[in-house]
């Protein structure tokens, strides 16, 4: 395991950049996340898809796939991949500070 | 040092049976969610995976798959394909595994791209109005190795 700086507080993170602890992460960490993974700014759309992934994290213990995303989150499996282009609920995790989703579908 | 990502993967579906399908969707599919880019090429029965009457009806191959674990007589018997997709349509229902249509809409609306072989194309006699919407044209073997370019081919 491994830490980082985010918005000049030290937290905790996986060797590919998810937290591993989620508790530390706060709104203001994903701006920063967000530019280091491409996306320049947060519309309200991205901030939908990233409450989502944390609600769903914390009511289930791991977030949601691109599928369920689409299926529930109220944004559509296109828009998602324009708002996360690298990998909608990939991305969305690591800017939510949550880990990397598992799930094959 | 790391090992170099994965950026572009091609994947072939030659076999129209369930079990032929479904990897290569969840390989495709999965690449998009790493965000890779991705294409789908459908050759030969793959096709039934994308044939508009067809791509319902895809069942599990009950008849020399030693898989199944059945008498060879009894995979062949009127029917027995039928009832064992029907089991494991239902169990995949279960984990919330989309059918095949519903994928394929799903992979489509990732932006993997997705395309039928002319060959077969011409084999079969089907033209592109036989195939789902989702599927953008038909192309020569030397057109999908352009598209290919710079990318993993998987075969399957």
């Amino acid at each position: 395991m491994a830490t980082t700086t985010v918005a000049g507080v030290t937290v905790d993170v996986s060797d590919d950049g998810f937290f591993t602890n989620p508790e530390q992460w706060t709104e203001a960490m994903a701006p920063e996340l967000a530019m280091a993974d491409g996306i320049e700014t947060l519309t309200d759309q991205h901030w939908q898809v990233i409450r989502f992934m944390r609600d769903e994290y914390f009511a289930k213990g791991t977030g949601p796939t691109v599928r369920v995303l689409g299926k529930t989150s109220g944004v559509t499996v296109k828009e998602l991949y324009q708002l996360f282009p690298k990998g909608p609920a990939k991305i969305a995790a690591r800017i939510a500070g949550i880990p990397k989703p598992r799930g094959c579908i | 040092m790391a090992e170099q990502a994965i950026e572009k993967v091609s994947i072939i579906i030659s076999k129209g049976s369930l079990e032929g399908i479904y990897p290569g969707l969840i390989m495709a599919n999965g690449a998009r969610a790493e965000g890779i880019e991705a294409n789908l090429f459908f050759t030969f029965f793959g096709m039934d995976a994308i044939h508009k009457k067809r791509h319902e009806h895809i069942k599990v191959s009950t008849v020399g798959n030693p898989g199944m674990h059945m008498a060879t007589w009894l995979g062949g018997v009127p029917g027995i394909s039928s009832v064992v997709t029907h089991m494991m349509e239902k169990q995949m229902e279960e984990l919330d595994i989309p059918s095949i249509p519903e994928f394929m809409e799903l992979i489509a609306d990732t932006g993997c791209g997705m395309y039928a072989c002319r060959a077969s194309a011409d084999l079969f006699k089907m033209e592109k109005a036989d195939f789902i919407d989702q599927v953008e044209d038909i192309i020569t073997v030397g057109e999908f190795y352009e598209k290919a370019a710079g990318g993993q081919i998987i075969f399957t």
